[in-house]
């Protein structure tokens, strides 16, 4: 049966918390209503990565856009699109409310910087659907893997290729599978490493949601290459929705004998199962995650050994992230060649970035490796929300750093961005505007990791601690300036001494905002200042008489309450009293009440 | 006492490995799911089940944030505590949730019906500010809208929204 028109509608995470299942069953009930239930098929596919006007409608083959859809809309979708052949022009995408001009998807500035390689089947095919994964070449690389290539050829292409792990340290993957394929030992393991603890990162959930079974192909592949016949997909317990897309993927990949024993005819078996994690950041780090599928705490180990000697039960085992696998996919189908003419000379291919934080368009992106900041904050996500200044991009979660305003053309490269004292990571970008205090935002990230440390080193335990209490004292008023020069000889030693990446990165937001915004944390010691307010102990509240014209609503407001006035006199904050709560500044409609 | 049906689950589980222990995460929330937290008896036997001490068993059961090792209300309330829901003003929603429900983190309201506690990043940061409660997510979040979700909630059982 052919369809006229498909539907799809966005059901990504976060299109999902707004309501897009609600959409989705609308439009089927309102097709059967309206007697087209033939022409049109809806679609569930996975994040369009344009989140902030979600949720997203897209209909083929008119491309029209609709974003910020109402379940209630689905009757004039189908009544105008699928039975008049009409776009509704209500609901599509508006470059400028005021002229009303709508544009075709390729036209938006959120996707025209953008090359989509990892996330090419987001919000294009139906995830739970392994033939619309096939009819884009899906399963075409395993194919050829397993029928043109030797396991050695296969790391041959990724070797040409370039790529590169995209779970943090950007180690080169041929040479990983290389280990594994060369350390003695019958059984061998894969394992996928969808932890993705790192907080501001959901490009690995995204990703699996909108196309597990680029996934899936790839481990096989990489079954086949190292001489595996078994992998584990490490997930958290926190994403229901990939984790669900993923057992679907599978099972329909085994119906397919695409999984399972004697893969497409050949010699090769090889089974995946899902592991869900409990909840721990720390396990993430690859040595830590292997003890936690074993059953046991999930802490870190001293390496070497490497996994690749000594992984899973002490057997020779690949770890990749998410996102490397999904590249091992693409390589195979599309070749190596293709492949390294993307990106730069080192870092090959595209990035997957989460942009969060004080951007205009919060969501997913995906860029040639070598883009600059600039057109990734700035073209693709639109700026600072509500036009303010913008102050800096952390990327590298808790481990990464500041990156600021004079950094912002600086092509991104692993090499570039550790070079700018942060690091690539897993792709978090938390885009921070002058409304953020850097003192407030460092004292956040080592809260982070003082609670995320598994204790199992010293340097890390005490350091992080140490670092967090020094960090207090700076935001309440109390520092010194030797309390700077302590936090910089801290982060030093733990970044040396620490057993794993949690404690050697714990200190790089600490020491990357003291090396650029140095003037800021000495305006909290010397002048008990923090210039954008966060700083709560800091902040000075007062009423401009001038400006207060005795309303008395902000002394109503008041929980002391410390605010006195005659009615239409101006009015005073008993200083002494007041607890900072800022809800007479908030109250006030004329301005009045001032916070420095 | 577990189930047959939760041992048999457990007992899958552990088929799936090499080492029965490997299933240990899984059984502790198999354990955990019908009484929405793990007591001391659950764990012993669920660490029966696998052959390994209930110590033992302990020290992971610790580790992780999702068991829960004290009683929880009827829905649990995950408040996204990371850094992109921190940046949008999360503290107002938390601030206000402290507030209706009467409790710090990790508490239960008298009612017994809701807990409150933080979570790590829930990959959710586009709909910042988010939490999940009882397993579903929620983005987008503002006190006006919390209000409506934890009323319409009041009425349901625990586990119904996993069924959806
Ligand atoms: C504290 C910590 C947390 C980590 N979390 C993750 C994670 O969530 N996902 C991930 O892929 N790698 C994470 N890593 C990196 C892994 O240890 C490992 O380098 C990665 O899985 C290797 O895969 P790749 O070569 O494909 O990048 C983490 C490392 C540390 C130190
Ligand atoms: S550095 Fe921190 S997280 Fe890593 S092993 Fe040491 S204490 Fe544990
Ligand atoms: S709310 Fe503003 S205008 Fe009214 S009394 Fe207070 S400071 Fe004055
Ligand atoms: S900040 Fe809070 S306590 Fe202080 S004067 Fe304003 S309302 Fe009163
Ligand atoms: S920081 Fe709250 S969901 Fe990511």
């Amino acid at each position: 049966m052919a369809y006229k028109n498909f539907i799809l509608v966005c059901a990504g995470t976060g299109c999902e918390s707004s309501k897009a299942i609600e959409i989705y069953d609308s439009l089927i009930r309102e097709a059967e209503a309206q007697g087209v239930k033939n022409d049109v098929q809806v679609v569930k596919t996975g994040c369009f990565g344009f989140c902030e006007k979600g949720p997203i409608v897209k209909v083929m083959p008119s491309e029209s856009f609709y974003v910020e859809v109402k379940p209630e809309d689905a009757k004039e979708i189908i009544a105008e699109q699928v039975v008049k052949g009409r776009e509704v022009k209500r609901l599509l995408y508006k470059k400028d409310e005021k002229t009303a001009d709508t544009v075709k998807i390729e036209d938006i500035e959120f996707y025209q910087k953008q090359f989509r390689v990892v996330l090419r089947n987001c919000g294009v095919i139906n995830p739970e659907n392994i033939d619309e994964y096939i009819a884009r070449d899906g399963y075409s690389g395993l194919e050829r893997a397993l029928f043109k290539m030797k396991p050695a050829d296969v790391v041959s292409e990724l070797k040409a290729s370039g790529l590169r792990g995209r779970g943090g340290a950007g180690f080169p993957t041929w040479l990983k599978w290389d280990l594994t394929i060369k350390a003695p030992g019958e059984v061998k393991y894969v394992v996928c490493n969808a932890d993705e603890g790192d907080p501001g990162a959901y490009m690995n959930r995204s990703t699996i949601e909108g196309d597990p079974h680029s996934l899936i192909e790839a481990m096989t592949i990489c079954g086949y290459t190292i001489g595996a016949s078994t992998g584990y997909i490490y997930i958290r317990a926190e994403y229901p929705l990939a984790i669900e897309r993923l057992k679907i993927a599978i099972k329909q990949a085994k119906e397919y004998g695409l999984l399972g024993p004697k893969i497409l005819g050949s010699d090769f078996s090889f089974d995946l199962d899902i592991r869900l994690g409990a909840g721990a950041f720390v396990c993430g780090e690859e040595t830590a995650l292997l003890q936690s599928l074993e059953g046991k705490r999930g802490m870190p180990m001293p390496k070497p050994p490497f996994p690749a000697v000594q992984g899973l039960w002490k057997k020779p085992t690949v770890i990749n992230n998410v996102e490397t696998f999904v590249n091992v996919a693409v390589i195979m189908t599309k070749g190596a060649d293709w492949y390294s003419k993307i990106g730069t000379e080192k870092s090959k291919g595209t990035k997957t970035f989460a942009l969060t934080g004080k951007i205009a368009n919060s969501g997913l992106v995906e860029v040639p490796m070598g883009t600059k900041l600039r057109d990734i904050i700035f073209d693709i996500g639109g700026g600072i929300k509500g036009g303010r200044k913008f102050k800096g991009v952390q990327t590298g979660g808790p481990s990464g750093g500041i990156i600021t305003a004079e950094s912002l053309d600086e092509p991104i490269t692993y090499e570039s961005l550790t070079a700018l004292g942060s690091m690539m990571g897993s792709g978090g970008m938390i885009i921070m505007d002058e409304d953020d205090c850097v003192v407030d935002i460092a004292k956040f990230y080592m809260a982070f990791c003082v609670d995320e440390s598994c204790g199992k080193c010293a340097p890390c335990r005490i350091g992080t601690s140490q670092m967090h209490d020094l960090l207090e004292k700076i935001t309440t008023g109390n520092g010194t300036e030797d309390d700077l020069l302590k936090l910089e000889k801290i982060g030093k030693a733990m970044t040396k001494a620490s057993l794993c990446m949690l404690g050697g990165s714990a200190a790089n937001p600490t020491l990357s905002t003291i090396k650029h915004f140095r003037e800021e944390y000495l305006e909290h010691i010397r002048d008990h200042k923090c210039r954008s307010g966060k700083c709560k102990d800091l902040v000075v509240y007062s009423i401009d008489p001038v400006k207060c014209i005795g309303c008395g609503l902000c002394a109503r407001k008041c929980p002391v309450p410390c605010i006195a006035g005659e009615k239409k006199q101006a009015h005073v904050i008993d200083r002494s009293r007041c607890v900072k709560c800022g809800e007479c500044f908030k109250a006030c409609k004329f301005g009045a009440v001032v916070k420095n | 006492m577990l189930s047959r049906d939760e041992k048999e689950r457990i007992e899958a589980e552990a088929g799936r490995y090499p080492s029965r222990r490997a299933a240990l995460s899984e059984a502790l929330m198999i354990a955990q799911e019908a009484r929405g937290w793990l007591g001391d008896e659950a764990l012993a036997d669920a660490a029966r089940e696998l052959g390994i001490s209930s110590a033992s068993a302990e020290s992971v059961a610790t580790f992780y944030e999702l068991v829960y090792r004290l009683p929880v209300g009827e829905h649990v309330i995950q408040i996204c505590d990371s850094v992109s829901c921190w940046i949008r003003d999360g503290e107002s929603i938390l601030d206000h949730l402290r507030e209706r429900l009467g409790v710090e983190l990790g508490g239960t309201t008298a009612d017994g019906l809701f807990t409150l506690v933080p979570a790590g990043c829930l990959g959710l940061c586009e709909a910042a500010p988010a939490a999940m409660i009882d397993g579903e997510a929620y983005g987008g979040l503002t006190t006006e809208k919390l209000d409506a979700i934890l009323d319409g909630i009041r009425g349901r059982k625990r586990g119904d929204a996993a069924q959806r």
